[in-house]
């Protein structure tokens, strides 16, 4: 008999039997979270629409008020309101603004261990898979559905296995290994699918590089990312976890759809060119674009590390004044050790605006909004026109070094020339 | 369940920020505000004109990107009847077929297909009919598992009639 990947492992243990790909299954879920984009609809369809208003466990289900936050328009403060009564009345969690970015805050809080099949109403929720768990983004029925029933169906994935080796450079972050796989498969080469990260690069990685990868593979359309549980996930989860850490790792004689093999040892810093996240260049086919924002945050890179290494561009530098930079922590402990290891100052001296904890202009809701025909260096996750402003703005997709080193040159720029 | 409308062609890639932009979606959440943005960067004429029962023929990998569930629920809002494509990102197709918004995978109607054409879409029997153009398509139905939720409107509708969620039929 063929053994399991990652994906079939799990979600055989959620439902309860041997599956296999292609099979449909009703899994019980361990996490169900939704965020200020989407919560007040899964709340809607419980009442209005379903008309059971009940949860299916309320240790396992979390809201958070992160993508608008603190609210910028009435609309979003009714939202919020909303949000705010409903956890009340059934004692869910919720992580109020000023906390930080769902996909950063669930993990830190000890919310996400290894082996769990978390469910969120949310694209990004994917980045979980860091941790070994099989985390997928749903939209708000299903989110509802799992909140009253604490089940989903699904249909088992095939999983695509990726082995990224070679000789990482200093100036290589995830967010370039990521990119430049993403431009190689293209925006659904992994439609669908389980994506099973594996290699000397992946083992080398932080934990914060490796929430970078697993969170963009729903750019190429996967439905989860995994990464093999080692020393690494164990000794940061152990702080936040009570009790036994599953090892969840991949059987050696597991099937895959297919496997893939990268070397990076020449990669260049990677940008993804509008109008796709498949649309991925090397740095020096499009420096020297003219820019008027970067942004550096978001739940693909507003850590520790993403700070770390954009400061240690920006110190004793200033941002061209061409160009405006908006750095923001994608939590508030994130927040709290660059202000304690002296990044923020780094970037305050830089001339960076830093913004409180949330999804920021990423996604188009406030603090950075691209007017007509403006162009951004940023750090997120998606190019799409208008995705951060006006339909006319464009994003391009960077590292955190490639952020910063555009903004100290006051146009896109290599990174490797500050290293 | 057939569905008969006008086709409105759109092309690779449509995504959730094509569909509803963040600009529009993060100052309401108020679905009967926001449909008059749907589709507004590609087609700003789409939400004024599109008629109920219409069908959008589009290319591959539409619906990429964010899980906003608005997405679905304002084409549908709006009086889209059906969606053909080359192929969905897999949020987006959950989604549809939650609410009750066929979502049909049909790689050769885009090419044979022109905006304004009138169109048949046979779910059960997986058949497209252009009519205007006399064509005709063929698809693979759904599993069985994903048709009975389609054909009862959505998980919600079908909830609503049999008191029980597809999956459960049989357990209560």
């Amino acid at each position: 008999m063929s053994g399991q990947t990652m994906a079939e492992k799990i979600l055989s243990h959620a439902a309860g039997k041997n599956v296999s790909p292609g099979e449909f299954i009703v899994a019980n879920v361990d996490l169900v979270f939704a965020h200020d984009g989407t919560a007040l609809l899964a709340i809607d369809v419980m009442k209005e629409e379903l008309k059971i208003e009940k949860i299916f466990d309320k240790n396992k289900v979390v809201f958070i008020i992160d993508h608008a936050a603190p609210s910028p328009a009435v609309g979003m403060s009714i939202v919020h309101k909303t949000m705010r009564a409903f956890a009340r009345k059934h004692g869910i969690r919720i992580y109020d603004v000023g906390n930080g970015i769902c996909h950063q805050i669930l993990p830190e809080n000890g919310h996400i261990e290894p082996g769990m099949l978390v469910v969120g109403a949310d694209s990004h929720t994917v980045t979980h898979g860091a941790f070994g768990a099989f985390a997928t983004g749903v939209g708000s029925t299903d989110a509802a559905i799992a909140m009253v029933t604490g089940k989903i169906w699904l249909r088992v994935p095939e999983t695509l296995k990726i082995v990224v080796e070679g000789e990482k450079k200093p100036w290589i972050m995830g967010k370039d290994v990521i990119l430049h796989i993403i431009g190689s498969l293209g925006s659904d080469g992994a439609n669908y699918m389980a994506v099973e990260f594996h290699g000397k690069v992946v083992k080398e990685l932080s934990i914060d590089s490796r929430m970078t990868l697993t969170n963009m593979v729903v750019e190429m359309g996967a439905k989860a990312g995994l990464i093999p549980v080692d020393e690494k996930t164990i000794e940061w989860l152990k702080p936040r976890i009570r009790g036994e850490l599953k090892k969840v790792v991949p059987d050696d004689n597991a099937e895959y759809h297919e496997t893939i093999h990268y070397d990076i040892s020449n990669l260049e810093p990677q940008v993804a060119v509008p109008p796709n996240v498949d649309n991925v260049k090397s740095i020096s086919e499009v420096e020297g674009l003219e820019i008027d924002q970067v942004f550096i945050g978001s739940c693909t890179n507003g850590r520790f590390e993403d700070f770390y290494v954009a400061a240690k561009i920006l110190k004793g530098r200033k941002v061209a004044s061409n160009v405006r930079c908006i750095a923001i922590p994608a939590s508030k402990r994130v927040y709290g050790e660059i202000l304690k290891s002296g990044i923020a100052n780094v970037l305050l001296q830089a001339g960076c605006v830093i913004g409180p904890p949330t999804c920021g202009p990423c996604v188009g809701a406030h603090m950075g909004i691209l007017g007509p025909g403006e162009v951004a260096v940023s750090t997120s996750n998606r190019n799409f026109p208008g995705r951060m402003g006006d339909k006319s703005s464009k994003v391009y997709l960077v590292s955190p070094a490639t952020a910063a080193a555009s903004a100290v040159k006051g146009k896109l720029s290599d990174p490797r020339d500050f290293f | 369940m057939v569905i008969r409308g006008r086709v409105w062609k759109f092309g690779d890639n449509v995504n959730t920020d094509n569909i509803i932009p963040g600009r529009y979606k993060f100052k309401t959440q108020n679905l009967n505000e926001l449909v008059q943005y749907v589709l507004i960067d590609l087609n700003p004429e789409f939400a004024k004109k599109v008629e109920k029962g219409d069908i959008i023929v589009a290319g591959k990998n539409f619906g990429y990107g964010s899980s906003r569930e608005h997405a679905p629920r304002l084409l549908k809002l709006a009086g889209v009847g059906a969606i053909v494509a080359k192929s969905f990102a897999r949020i987006f197709f959950r989604n549809a077929i939650n609410i009750g918004l066929p979502v049909i995978i049909a790689p050769e109607v885009y090419d044979g297909t022109d905006e304004g054409d009138v169109m048949e879409v046979d779910l059960e029997k997986g058949i497209i009919r252009n009519l205007s153009k006399n064509l005709s398509f063929k698809f693979k139905p759904y599993p069985k598992e994903i048709m009975k939720i389609v054909l009862e409107g959505g998980v919600i509708e079908y909830y609503k009639k049999h008191g029980v969620f597809p999956w459960e039929e049989g357990t209560k």
